[in-house]
């Protein structure tokens, strides 16, 4: 048991959420793997904090936080509007921006 | 340097978390219901925020599990059910062999990525954190001390990106309804007489046992009212009440006119009963 564990789950919790951006065609549930990839770089950055014996990297995974907050509430309230004129939370039917 | 040995109990917890959490991730991906999916992120996110906490990082971890399990996934829930439940994903491929080429890529990248992490970080000295924090100061006082210091511009820029997150889904998720673009009562009582049917809809489980919404209702001669059924549940079979008259045993109006008392009674109004 090492930091390695850690930042191998990470790797591979990342991929299972860029795959799953990939094959998924529900907006929602493309908007959960990103999440995913967020979290899985959080803990890197936890386990990279604890390896080094420094708080930046709880710092920054505390930003990624931040950040994915703000960003789930545009991205959510994007897929409502899109919802409301398009009928559909389908990333295929959703390739214009304006109408 | 590698002065902090890491105990058995944090792998008897990562051995048990992990997998679960990587469940959680493989779920969320695999399951056609959105609704499911949330689910199986909020395992996956829960694991997470153990591991935080595990890892010297409790701050973090309750902050992983009240945002992102507490305040975002039921964000998500919302939406999702606001959208629509049943808007499950479409199985038709818009790409041909995408889904395959998706997941070969998937493969060769965790597979890549994996092997150079644990090849670069195999002999990854831990120092742990317990210069910074432990014993006097917490971890929430040394991560206060960091990001009130060094990253405190950050931290001010973080404050307008959340105002401006919190106007911007104001602003997009308003609908700006014109006055009297909205129908007045009056048009939409003419409206519904209109249709075939100016009355409500019957409600569930009427002469039934149960009134839960799975429950239809009945039609006078014990048909289940098909207006009744709810969307999106199964209709079920529910236990009828005793019909008061017994008229399911009469069967017509006429059999039951012979069952009465053929002698006419002397009370006024009725029968003596």
């Amino acid at each position: 048991m090492s930091l390695t564990h850690y930042l191998v789950l990470a790797a591979i919790l990342f991929t299972i959420g860029a795959v799953g951006v990939l094959v998924r065609r529900n907006a929602i549930v493309v908007f959960m793997c990103v999440e995913l990839m967020l979290n899985s770089v959080n803990l890197t950055l936890v386990t990279f904090a604890r390896a080094n014996g420094t708080l930046d990297g709880q710092v920054m995974a505390f930003f990624v936080m931040v950040v994915a907050a703000a960003e789930v509430v545009i991205g959510l309230a994007i897929i409502m509007s899109i919802y409301r004129t398009r009928r559909s939370a389908s990333v295929d039917d959703a390739n214009l921006l304006k109408y | 340097m590698n002065d902090v040995v890491i105990g058995t109990g944090e792998a008897v917890v990562f051995w048990v978390l992990g997998p679960i959490a990587l469940a959680g991730a493989l779920g969320m991906v695999l399951s056609r219901n959105a609704v499911h999916s949330a689910l199986w992120l909020v395992n996956t996110m829960l694991a997470l925020g153990v591991f935080y906490v595990v890892q010297e990082a409790p701050f973090l971890g309750a902050v992983q599990i009240i945002v992102y399990t507490g305040a975002i996934m039921i964000l998500f829930l919302f939406v999702l059910m606001l959208v629509g439940r049943d808007s499950s994903d479409s199985v038709v491929e818009t790409l041909r062999g995408q889904r395959v080429a998706a997941i070969v890529l998937g493969l060769g990248f965790a597979g890549l990525v994996g092997a150079g992490i644990a090849r670069a970080t195999q002999a990854l000295p831990v120092t742990g954190l317990a210069a910074v924090q432990g014993g006097e100061t917490s971890n929430i006082e040394a991560i206060a001390e960091v990001l009130f210091t060094r990253y405190l511009l950050a931290f001010e820029v973080t404050s307008a990106l959340l105002i401006t997150a919190a106007v911007g889904a104001m602003v997009l998720a308003h609908i700006e309804r014109e006055p009297g673009t909205r129908p007045t009562q009056k048009e939409l009582s003419r409206a519904r007489f209109l249709t075939d049917r100016p009355q409500t809809l019957p409600g569930p489980g009427v002469f039934a046992r149960g009134n839960s919404v799975a429950a239809p209702a009945l039609l006078p001669d014990g048909r289940l009212a098909e207006d009744s059924f709810a969307t999106g549940i199964e209709p079920q079979e529910v236990e009828q009440m005793p019909r008061p008259t017994g008229r399911a045993e009469l069967g017509t109006p006429d059999a039951a006119l012979g069952t009465l008392d053929p002698a006419p009674s002397d009370i006024p109004g009725g029968r003596d009963r």
